[in-house]
């Protein structure tokens, strides 16, 4: 069985050692930011008329990417808090890799509308306050509501994320010297671990974890009626909160597996990150393909039944138009190949789980794009009816932010131990507690898993 | 500042150093306990558990969202938009953004409260070894009276820790 200190020497490895392949990984990826920080900087430069956005396609990639990441944002605080309350054991390795998903994501989804607009350095003129218009923004757009709602979800995420990390912090600032040792002093903000403290770090958890889950919702359920309190053929449903609630969990917990078994491999993690929570996040997961899947055909087929001239010409546009091959490469991407993955559980391995997740990372990016685009280029009247081509400058501005979120978990692991120390060794505890002998390997699994070991395997 | 400590490998020997502590006189409030991870299950880690966080993050949203609706209405009523009849305070709209405040006052209210009871006044003695972090429950009595002072080292040996360590 591993010792505390076995444990503080495993996870505290990446902040004090840095192999080749931390550059191997990061050199690429920062590029990549590097490009998409030109493209951006070129967008400015030259005026919004380089991206893609025309007449009456006004929401293209960037107003995608913003609802993709925002949807990915939900792994993590809502899947760590529903976890919490319910007192989830298997939850320790995982909270904190899910927790950091969310506040990159939602970091990098919060920039968007930001790039998307055509004078980005007003940005502020979003913000509530009275200004050299003689105007304040007007409280009824749910643009201003997102704002709000982000703004609300990003500081609790912020909190719920670095809370937990306080004591870690301070075992850093035990280990470390020079430096580091002066940063991590810093950063543990005193923590000793009196009794006190810990009661009013878990109660302070327990509390964010109740407020931060309606919190979560709302934000989805805003993000959707950006879209939904428009009269646009196929956005004016409502349905579209619990879809994209539903679709942004899906997503979220699908990012979240991709991130665990990237962790897995790079950190070398396989004794903390073991086929069993890939196995429990797979089935949460399976349950969300068969929502995704229920949302959908609830949609499509109230779309259908309906038959209404402007919301069937969207539908057919879609479904054998010139959106078809998306519309199905998404079907297949959310459903068709992560179904089988995920429900034999022969397939629902670590491999099995990380495919399926990854088909689904890219399918729900085609949803949000086949929600956005092909309803605005076929509103009402014929005449105004478009199309829309996105362009290098949006292209590269999409991979960068993908290459940006691996390149922010990677600096995270180099100053933050990715899995909860504190958590895991209480785990270890509740073994001693309990006053039964475990053997070694049936320690180490109760340990990671929270999985009770029966009386004669001990 | 004088104290007087053991460094304890597991919860079982810890709790019985505070019981002799106890047995030997010293006061709950001298007693020093720090650890590397919770320990409600034991006595010891259950101390200072009243809290009023909940409380305050609840009268926190309140403030906050009561706030946020004032803020909007009273903004709406003193530059009113062109709405073609409809009600220049709207309620629905107002509600959106009263909760997301509600919300937001009570995750702050969290956090302050959080930094400022997590420490009491009486911690300005600040007792501490880094073996905490490799997993040592620390148990220790901060300035013990010069009578009770081989008690009190009696009492965190018999406990079960290898030595005990003396401060300054």
């Amino acid at each position: 069985m591993k010792s505390p200190n076995e444990i503080n020497e495993d996870l505290l490895r990446p902040l004090f050692r840095t192999s080749w392949r931390f550059f191997v990984a990061f050199i690429p990826l920062a590029l990549l930011v590097l490009a998409a920080c030109g493209a951006f900087v070129y967008q400015m430069w030259s005026g919004i008329g380089v991206a893609g956005i025309r007449r009456p396609v006004f929401w293209g990639f960037y107003i995608t990417n913003f609802v993709f990441w925002i949807g990915i944002s939900h792994a993590g605080t809502l899947i760590s808090a529903i976890l919490r309350l319910a007192n989830a054991t298997w939850r320790r390795p995982v909270t904190r890799c899910a927790e950091v998903i969310t506040v990159f994501a939602l970091s990098i989804g919060a920039l968007f509308p930001i790039i998307h607009l055509g004078r980005p350095w007003l940005f502020y003129w979003l913000v509530p306050y009275p200004n050299e218009r003689s105007i304040w923004p007007n409280f009824r757009s749910p643009l201003l509501w997102d704002l709000t709602a982000i703004t609300t979800y990003l500081t609790g995420s912020v909190s719920f994320l670095l809370l937990p990390i306080i004591p870690d912090w301070a075992v850093v600032r035990d280990k470390a010297a020079g430096w580091r040792k002066r940063l991590y002093t810093a950063l543990a903000l005193g923590w000793r671990g009196t009794p006190k403290q810990w009661h009013r770090l878990e109660t302070a958890m327990h509390t964010m974890a109740v407020v931060i889950i309606p919190v979560a919702v709302s934000v989805h359920s805003i993000v959707s009626w950006d879209f939904a309190m428009a009269p646009v053929p196929m956005w004016h449903s409502t349905i579209f909160a619990p879809y994209f609630v539903a679709g942004a969990i899906f997503s979220g917990i699908a990012g979240l597996i991709v991130a665990m078994a990237f962790l897995r491999k790079f950190l070398r993690l396989e004794e903390y990150l073991q086929p069993i929570h890939f196995d429990n996040l797979g089935k949460l997961l399976l349950m969300m393909v068969l929502l995704w899947l229920y949302f959908t055909i609830s949609e499509r087929l109230t779309t259908w039944y309906g038959n209404q001239n402007d919301e069937m010409a969207v539908f057919w546009l879609t479904q054998r138009g010139s959106f078809a091959p998306l519309f199905w490469v998404m079907v297949f991407c959310n459903f068709v190949i992560p179904f089988p993955l995920l429900a034999i559980k022969k397939l629902r391995t670590i491999t099995g789980t990380a495919i399926a997740s990854s088909t689904i990372v890219v399918g729900m990016w085609l949803e949000r794009f086949l929600i956005i685009v092909p309803s605005l280029a076929h509103k009402y009247l014929p005449y105004s009816w478009g199309s829309y081509r996105p362009t290098w400058v949006e292209i590269t501005i999409t991979v960068g932010t993908f290459a940006g979120m691996g390149m922010l978990y990677l600096l995270f692991g180099k100053f933050v131990p990715i899995i909860s120390m504190w958590e895991l060794k209480t785990g270890l505890q509740k073994s001693f507690v309990a006053g039964r002998p475990l053997s070694a390997a049936n320690a180490r699994l109760e340990l990671v898993t929270g999985a009770e070991i029966d009386a004669t395997d001990r | 500042m004088k104290a007087v400590y053991g460094l304890y490998p597991d919860p079982d020997s810890a709790q019985r150093a505070v019981d002799l502590l106890r047995d030997a006189n010293v006061k709950d409030r001298s007693i020093v306990v720090l650890s590397s991870e919770p320990f409600d299950a034991y006595e010891f880690g259950r101390r200072d558990h009243k809290t009023v966080i909940p409380w305050l993050a609840a009268l926190g949203g309140l403030v906050c969202g009561v706030g946020a609706f004032l803020f909007v209405a009273f903004t709406q009523k003193a530059y009113p938009l062109p709405t073609g009849g409809m009600p220049i305070v709207s309620l629905w709209p107002n509600g959106i953004i009263t909760y997301e405040f509600t919300m937001f006052g009570a995750i702050l209210a969290t956090l302050v409260t959080l930094v400022t009871t997590a420490r009491s006044p009486r911690e300005s003695v600040r007792l501490y070894d880094p073996e905490v972090s490799n997993g040592k429950i620390l148990i220790g009595v901060v300035n013990p009276p010069e009578a009770s002072w081989t008690k009190v080292e009696e009492a965190l040996r018999s406990g079960g820790t290898t030595s005990v360590v003396h401060c300054p």
